[in-house]
């Protein structure tokens, strides 16, 4: 009942959003009082957790269309009640974050995102391929409205790019998943899929129909093309949404679908994904290293840290795994938050441009404390959460192979290279301009937020405890199960 | 036989009765909007409505009437019954759309009636000879209503290229049908069934019945307007009036689905590895064509026209994957499919062409793409039907349109037609993307000039739900699906 309710309450509040309309002075609190509500549900799931367990608990299966065996089927474990948390989360800050920066259609704009915050909790819930299929293409609907109706001058082409690239994506794992329906006998339960035992040849086959889906939302080189253009044309809160929540889609996909129901071929081609995430985390970070437009040069970043998770994933050893989904949760809280900074310089100066900036800090200290700290987690400094999972996945790689951790941990130095170059030009120097000597420091709204996002990133990063121990058993079990061939 | 042996025909007696009573009734209304006579129309629908419910009460499995000639079964009163929802949908669409312009006369709705007698003869064939009478009747007043405008000149020759193509078409179906009749010596579709399984083992007579079967295909492909049997579909889509397009894309759609299956799956079940074959290649070519050509339209209807001929190319993946590896076991699954795509399918297209019709007035007619830019700012409540019948063609979930697609592609790759999914998998990518054009045009863009919508309270009400079903089939698609399933549950005659 509580996965129903965090996924049904956000998406009722939204549509009671579309039924008020703009003109309600309400609408705000609505959107706020739905978010917050769809926060408090999943609260339960976190301290009634049995971290002990690796089965899925929490869990609702009811029919729903028998003509093919198709079931409401939701449950979580240990791999996936962290990203309905940090999901609901973010949500409550994304509302908070758009409060009066928003002007045109605002009842649309708030709807948007608590509909899709309702669909993502979905996604992660989901225990039936269908379900799963219908909870990862419904949220594309809502984010390419955001980014169309909201975005900047050129948001039309990444609102369209953004939409095929994904679709090309999710159709191929359609036909995967009609074909592993058909292979278990009519069934489209992902537990069963677990136990089915494939030909390796079938295996190749559909791990790359996975892959496509996956690879294009993580995003993976060379399909990550969609997601600068994406995230430099959303407003803030899409770029938040998109960088905190709908990235880890991809790489949930493979924890849920393409390990366990394909150990086989994941292992026989884990080396190429080690090297397509070897690729992303070196070349992507040269490439933001150059980049002049503060949104692009985060949003490359996210591509370069993603390569952590994916890496993480295809060691086959806990230290690995456990690492790669830490560091998704971690980057969720950066990435947002490093977005949400870029968002309160824009919202003051209405350019993105590295080069408009300097000094930022003689006006802005408040600002320029907070954002030290995001940049610092970023970069993966101990002590902030940026650190904890590169950690891990580094470690893990060590076990695996030598030499794959010493590439990770040397191309991880651009990392810092980037952020803190970026922040240097930005925030430090002298004043640059009169645009920035008129800037006014942070408000009441602007520190909730960035506050809330500070102590996540740092109690996760003193104390990880917490979010680690929840996904040990999971964890464990899914490398148990990868380890047995089921050709 | 008593007169109550008649009972299963009679939907298809209250409609003939009332479409001649209409002609009479007509002569009298003198008000111009002709309302009595649109209430006088639904009246009859809906007398049809509940006669087909009732017949169906008593339906087991097949009633044969008038020797063979005439058969009632789940399947055809489930066609029926979507046929009567779109006529009438239409009706209430196009009233005053037709009154603007002056073309609201009686012989509009008596030839709407009298069209969909044919379908209802063409849904419910059990003969050849049925076959024939109910799609010529069905085709001669589609012709009728194409060229109602008389004055204007596309119309008229939209009408043209419809009729000689619709008679060359009639021309090979029965050419084939007379080849078959000629192998089997009968007219009746179940003993043409019987004849032709004793005969395909021998290969002289199967190359006769082949020989049939390929100019009965064709027939059939020029009535569903699938490659390479499509170039009458853009054109007469954007020639005819709106309203009247929205009729030609959706009942008679319906019926010539009803045909094929009344053809190839109940008369030439046996050939069914010859005729999946042919269908697999027709499928594929209007899939690609029907997508790719559709991108370059900028005229609604002609990007609609194509969408049609791409749509008909998935439902034909289902209709094409109930035979596999000699056997008839996945049957019910495909049938099935391809019904359910047929029917969500009509549903959305009466929704797009409504909605054009609807936001149509005296002097302006929406039918080019720029004419829906910025309808979210004008009219955000119509914007947001449109982009659910955009996104259901597209089969995005959670729309009926990701059902429909889902189940012809489940079908197909229990087949083993694996790589026929994929390539149609990609292709509805493409597909993708024109119906985003049009998402796009009505959020993203500012309007050019806002027009009024004239105020239409049963319009809008209908409209909406037209929109609406598409969602709530969307979420929960069980009963139609199941409804589909037992609708085909007595199609084959090995039962």
């Amino acid at each position: 009942m509580l996965l129903s309710l965090a996924i049904w309450i956000p998406i009722f509040a939204g549509v009671l959003l579309l039924a008020v309309g703009d003109r309600n002075p309400w609408l705000r609190w609505i959107a706020l009082a739905g978010s917050v509500l769809g926060f408090v549900v999943t609260v339960p799931l976190w301290t009634g957790f049995d971290a002990a367990s690796s089965a899925m608990q929490f869990v609702e299966l009811h029919r729903w269309i028998e003509r093919f065996n198709i079931n409401y089927h939701l449950g979580i474990d240990g791999i996936s009640l962290l990203f309905v948390l940090l999901n609901s989360f973010i949500t409550i800050l994304v509302v908070i974050a758009g409060w009066t920066v928003i002007e045109s259609r605002t009842a649309q704009y708030f709807a948007a995102f608590l509909i899709m915050s309702g669909l993502l909790n979905g996604v992660f819930s989901a225990l039936d391929a269908v379900l799963f299929y219908v909870f990862f293409e419904g949220t594309l609907i809502p984010m390419f409205i955001i980014i169309g109706i909201w975005g900047g001058p050129n948001r039309v082409y990444a609102a369209v790019k953004f939409f095929l690239y994904t679709l090309f994506g999710s159709l191929l794992m359609l036909i995967a998943m009609l074909y592993l329906y058909n292979q278990a006998g009519g069934s489209f339960a992902i537990l069963d899929w677990h136990k089915l035992p494939l030909p390796l040849s079938v295996q190749i086959a559909l791990f790359f129909g996975f892959l496509f889906a996956f690879a294009v939302k993580v995003p993976m080189w060379p399909v990550h093309t969609w997601l600068p253009d994406a995230h430099t044309e959303a407003p803030t809160g899409g770029s938040v949404v998109l960088a905190a929540i709908l990235l880890k889609l991809g790489a949930y996909g493979f924890v849920r679908f393409s390990l366990p129901i394909l150990p086989d071929a994941s292992r026989y081609l884990a080396f190429m994904m080690v090297a397509l995430s070897l690729i992303a985390i070196a070349y992507i970070g040269f490439v933001t290293l150059v980049q002049t437009d503060l949104k692009r040069l985060i949003a490359y970043s996210s591509i370069s840290h993603m390569g952590f998770v994916t890496l993480g994933f295809f060691l086959f050893n806990a230290l690995g795994v456990e690492g790669g989904l830490v560091q998704m949760i971690s980057h969720g809280f950066v990435s947002a938050a490093m977005f949400l900074c870029v968002g309160v310089l824009y919202d003051r100066m209405h350019t993105r441009m590295i080069a408009d900036y300097g000094g930022v800090v003689n006006t802005m200290p408040k600002f320029a404390t907070l954002m030290m700290l995001f940049a610092m987690a970023n970069s993966g400094l101990p002590a902030t959460s940026g650190f904890v999972g590169e950690f891990m996945v580094i470690m893990g790689a060590m076990k695996a192979n030598f030499w794959i951790a010493l590439a990770a941990a040397t191309i991880g130095i651009l990392g810092a290279a980037y952020t803190l170059w970026m922040y240097k030009r930005v925030i430090f120097g002298g004043v640059a301009n009169d645009h920035v000597a008129k800037l006014g420091d942070l408000n009441f709204r602007e520190i909730i937020v960035l506050g809330a996002l500070a102590l996540a990133v740092l109690w996760m990063g003193v104390y990880p405890k917490p979010f680690t121990e929840v996904m040990h058993s999971s964890v464990n079990d899914l490398l148990r199960h990868v380890a047995v061939p089921k050709l | 036989m008593t007169p109550l042996d008649y009972a299963p025909v009679l939907p298809e007696l209250l409609l003939l009765i009332g479409a001649c009573a209409l002609m009479i009734f007509d002569l009298y209304v003198k008000h111009e909007g002709r309302g009595a006579t649109a209430v006088f129309a639904q009246g009859v629908l809906y007398l049809c409505a509940a006669a087909t419910l009732f017949v169906d009460l008593g339906t087991q499995a097949h009633l044969y009437l008038f020797n063979g000639l005439f058969v009632v079964d789940h399947f055809a009163n489930l066609l029926k019954i979507v046929c009567y929802l779109a006529v009438s949908a239409a009706i209430v669409y196009s009233r005053s759309y037709l009154h603007e312009r002056g073309m609201l006369r009686g012989e509009f709705m008596s030839l709407l009636l009298f069209s969909l007698l044919g379908m209802m003869v063409l849904i419910s064939a059990g003969s050849f000879l049925t076959v024939f009478l109910g799609l010529e009747l069905m085709s001669l007043c589609l012709y009728a209503m194409v060229a109602l405008n008389r004055d204007s000149a596309i119309s008229t020759e939209a009408s043209m290229k419809y009729f000689v193509l619709g008679a060359l078409s009639s021309g090979l179906l029965l050419y084939g049908m007379s080849m078959i009749y000629g192998a089997t010596g009968t007219l009746t579709i179940t003993e043409v069934a019987r004849e032709v399984a004793r005969q395909v083992g021998s290969p002289a007579d199967r190359t006769l019945l082949v020989f049939g079967l390929v100019f009965m295909v064709a027939g059939i492909a020029f009535k569903l307007g699938v490659v390479p049997f499509h170039m009458w579909i853009p054109d007469v889509y954007h020639g005819a009036q709106t309203p009247v397009t929205l009729i030609i894309s959706s009942g008679p759609k319906v019926a010539a689905f009803a045909m094929a299956v009344r053809l190839l799956v109940n008369a030439l079940p046996s050939l069914a590895p010859d005729w999946q074959q042919m269908l697999a290649l027709l499928a594929i070519l209007s899939i690609a064509l029907g997508n790719i050509t559709a991108i370059a339209q900028s005229n609604l209807k002609r990007m609609l026209a194509y969408s049609a001929i791409a749509h008909m190319g998935f439902m034909l993946l289902g209709l094409l994957s109930g035979y596999v590896h000699d056997n008839w076991n996945s049957r019910n699954d495909a049938y099935s499919a391809a019904l359910f795509y047929m029917i969500v399918y009509t549903a959305m297209s009466v929704g797009a062409f409504g909605m054009l019709v609807y936001l149509s007035h005296a002097g302006f007619e929406c039918e080019n793409l720029d004419d829906l830019r910025g309808l979210n700012r004008t009219h955000p409540w119509y914007a947001f039907l449109m982009l659910i019948i955009m996104f259901s063609l597209a089969g995005i979930p959670p729309t009926a349109g990701f059902y429909a697609k889902l189940a012809v592609f489940q079908a197909a790759v229990a087949a083993d037609h694996v790589w026929l999914a994929v390539v149609a998998v990609l292709l509805s990518l493409v597909g993708a993307f024109y119906y985003l054009r049009v998402v796009k045009l009505m959020y993203f863009d500012d309007p050019v000039a806002a027009q009024p919508v004239r105020p239409q309270p049963v319009g809008r009400l209908v409209l909406s739900a037209n929109g609406l079903i598409l969602l709530v089939v969307g979420i929960l698609p069980q009963g139609l699906m199941a409804m589909c399933v037992s609708a085909v549950d007595v199609l084959s005659p090995f039962k």
